[in-house]
């Protein structure tokens, strides 16, 4: 026992974070850490993986893409654009769904000790942030092979980073609270979020659209502005930025549904996580 | 079991309820309230809510604590008592922050160690290394103070040849002694054990039993157990839950007798007590300490009496009634055989209404466990009557810490010397 006297203090009973920032932060590293070790473990490839797997995806569409429905046209570097795009919005997708089932994976954790909950889906979406940067790196590689000049602005695909960053963890948090009461999320997101590959420029760029309609709706989505942004810094300085589909005010809906989600998931993490264990 | 005598002198002795007044408090539970809302329906997936958007979902509403207070100081072996669905459990997790309590508030001194449906939090997929560095962590510890206990903890758990083995593949009996090394090994203020003793090995059992003495004195521990005689052997003191309340707190013996009560009185009978006593109609029955006392339940080695009261529903020609002694499978131990003790002349025969009194002192060789006393009254045999039939009369427990093979210990002279060379038998 420790010497000196120890104050009582009140339990405030299980939450977001509870149990103190630091204790959270070595959590969360340590989670996230042993769990991106763990995904190609028993792989022949292990960490090579990590870069394969995305380099695959790249390379199907790529195909079909330039070949086949000739896409490509008139976008410069549209090769390494969908690579770098197809990064991006893997890591966006990876960490959400991965976050998803996270807490209700975790039972034995959640039921029997006093981890802070945030923690696990954050672990979840910081294992795809790993992921992300290894394949930027070699994104990078191509780029530069694909005879893209580096410039100064390439280092601004850390404030794409962070943007992306924290709507996967809103949405992680969303998915991850309210899958333990309502398992069907599990189907609608995976729905949801092969709509979002369409619906965000990945496969294409928005000047391609003909449909003004169709063109405003895929502006809404709060991807959409983001990875144009890592567009006109990474790979075309001449591409035209978010705000110019979008015109001006329009640009605020996007940013208000970035916001929202924030906001909501916030509010419906702090609401859940007190009784995540007794629905579980 | 030399573990059991040994340690039976000095902790039996220093067991029960000497109060630790003096000690600050390490935890303070004052007025908390649970309570569960079941879905009489559960409606997990949107398609009921969708299809039925209208239907209000019906909620049962199970309260399993009602104004629970108490406190436990530094420095104590505390026990939590309570038959299975009392709330103990609950109790437990909403001490360790797993539940979030109704009402009221829990205020805990320094850092705390759960041990919970048995086990700390694992992830079956990590290796056992990498989950004793999480549970540390878990239980307040630094990243680089967990790294430093990994063999400790795993030394304890005897598992150093499986450290990188995933989880997964552990047996259940291999969990739980990781789960209880991470506990012991955290060096937590305090720590909150849940029903430890009902699972493992032999060895396992030993082990924690090891623990507790030597945790005793020195680190707050809330204990929830179902055996009564490590209540006794460790507790200062303890508390009994029932129907998600506190029945009582104080002693450790009379936190077990009552238990023990509890447990008993509620006991549907057995099929052959269910058996209406047409002859024979039993008024009362006991048992009763050495000092005269009537109890539920028998300290070993401690003479008891017998008593019980019939009253004859019709004449019984030459009545003889018969005790049996069984233990908990229901096998006979011994029995006793009485007749009627009459003056010279009466006729031996009981008539309607008459009753009996049957009392005296047994001399107690039974060993802990728990046993039944029933009846068979009888028309003497030689009177070319059978027996008329079977009254279950009791349950009682035997407790006590000198455990051995069977279920009666006699007295015995036996001894073992070391013969002389050349002096044979």
């Amino acid at each position: 026992m420790t010497t000196e006297p120890l104050e009582l203090e009140e339990i405030t009973g299980p939450s977001a974070l509870g149990g103190g920032w630091r204790r959270s932060w070595d959590l969360l590293y340590l989670m996230a850490s042993t769990e991106f070790k763990r995904t190609y473990f028993g792989t022949a490839l292990g960490y090579l993986w990590t870069v394969g797997r995305p380099l695959m995806l790249f390379g199907v569409l790529l195909a079909v893409f330039t070949q086949a429905f000739k896409l490509s046209a008139g976008i410069p570097h549209y090769a390494v654009l969908l690579l770098l795009n197809i990064v991006l919005f893997s890591f966006f997708q990876d960490g959400a769904s991965t976050a998803l089932p996270s807490i209700v994976a975790n039972v034995a954790i959640v039921r029997k000790t006093q981890f802070p909950r945030l923690v696990i889906p954050v672990a979840a979406v910081l294992t795809a942030l790993f992921n992300v940067v290894l394949n930027l790196i070699v994104a990078f590689v191509f780029i530069l092979a694909f005879g893209v000049q580096p410039r100064w602005t390439w280092l601004l695909v850390v404030v794409v980073l962070a943007l992306l960053l924290v709507l996967t963890v809103a949405v992680a948090m969303i998915l991850s609270a309210l899958y333990p009461r309502f398992r069907d999320l599990g189907i609608i997101w995976s729905v949801t979020s092969t709509a979002l590959f369409y619906g965000t420029p990945v496969l294409y760029t928005l000047d391609r659209f003909h449909s003004a309609l169709a063109r405003n709706i895929v502006s809404m989505n709060p991807l959409t502005p983001i990875l144009e942004l890592a567009r006109r810094w990474i790979i075309d300085p001449r591409a035209h930025g978010p705000s110019y589909y979008a015109g001006g005010l329009k640009l605020l809906i996007p940013i208000a549904i970035y916001l929202g989600i924030c906001g909501l998931a916030v509010w419906v993490f702090r609401r859940e996580a007190p009784r995540i264990a007794e629905a579980l | 079991m030399d573990y059991a005598t040994e340690v039976k002198g000095q902790e039996h002795s220093t067991g029960g309820g000497e109060p630790l007044t003096d000690a600050r408090i390490a935890i303070e539970v004052r007025g908390v309230d649970k309570a569960f809302q079941i879905p009489r329906h559960r409606v997990d997936s949107l398609r009921e809510r969708v299809t039925h958007p209208l239907m209000r979902q019906e909620f049962r509403t199970l309260q399993a604590l009602r104004g629970i207070s108490f406190d436990v100081r530094r420095g104590e072996f505390f026990g939590i008592l309570g038959r299975n669905g009392s709330g103990k459990s609950t109790l437990l997790k909403i001490m360790a922050s797993i539940y979030k309590s109704d009402a009221g508030r829990v205020r805990v001194a320094g850092r705390l160690a759960p041990f919970i449906e048995l086990g700390v939090g694992f992830n079956p997929q990590l290796s056992s290394r990498e989950n004793v560095v999480l549970n540390g962590v878990l239980m307040g510890l630094s990243r680089r103070e967990a790294a430093r206990r990994v063999d400790s903890v795993l030394d304890f758990a005897e598992l150093r040849e499986f450290a990188d083995l995933a989880l997964k593949n552990y047996s259940s009996g291999m969990m739980v002694r990781l789960a209880f090394a991470v506990m012991v090994e955290a060096d937590a203020d305090v720590m909150l054990i849940d029903e430890v003793l009902a699972v493992g090995d032999a060895a396992f059992a030993q082990k924690c039993l090891d623990v507790f003495r030597k945790l005793r004195g020195t680190r707050t521990i809330v204990l929830v157990t179902h055996d009564m005689a490590t209540v006794q052997r460790f507790c200062h003191r303890a508390m009994l839950i029932h129907d998600s309340e506190i029945k009582y707190i104080g002693e450790a013996d009379e936190a077990a007798m009552r238990y023990y009560r509890l447990n008993f009185r509620d006991r549907p009978p057995d099929r052959d007590s269910a058996v209406p006593d047409v002859n024979v109609r039993v008024l009362d029955a006991w048992l009763e300490n050495g000092a005269g006392e009537r109890v539920q339940n028998i300290e070993q080695h401690e003479t008891f009496s017998l008593g019980c009261v019939i009253e004859a529903r019709h004449d019984l020609e030459r009545p003889v009634f018969s005790f049996q002694f069984s233990d908990a499978d229901g096998e006979e131990i011994f029995g006793l055989t009485k007749y009627l003790e009459l003056p010279e002349g009466v006729p031996d025969r009981l008539r309607a209404g008459q009753r009996v009194l049957i009392s005296g002192e047994i001399e107690n060789r039974l060993l802990p466990g728990s046993y039944y006393l029933s009846a068979w009254i009888m028309r003497n045999r030689t009177a070319g009557d059978l027996a008329l039939h079977r009254l279950q009369l009791l349950e009682f427990i035997v407790f006590g810490t000198d455990l051995g093979p069977g279920r009666v210990q006699l007295q015995d002279e036996v001894r073992a010397v070391i013969m002389d060379d050349g002096e044979g038998p």
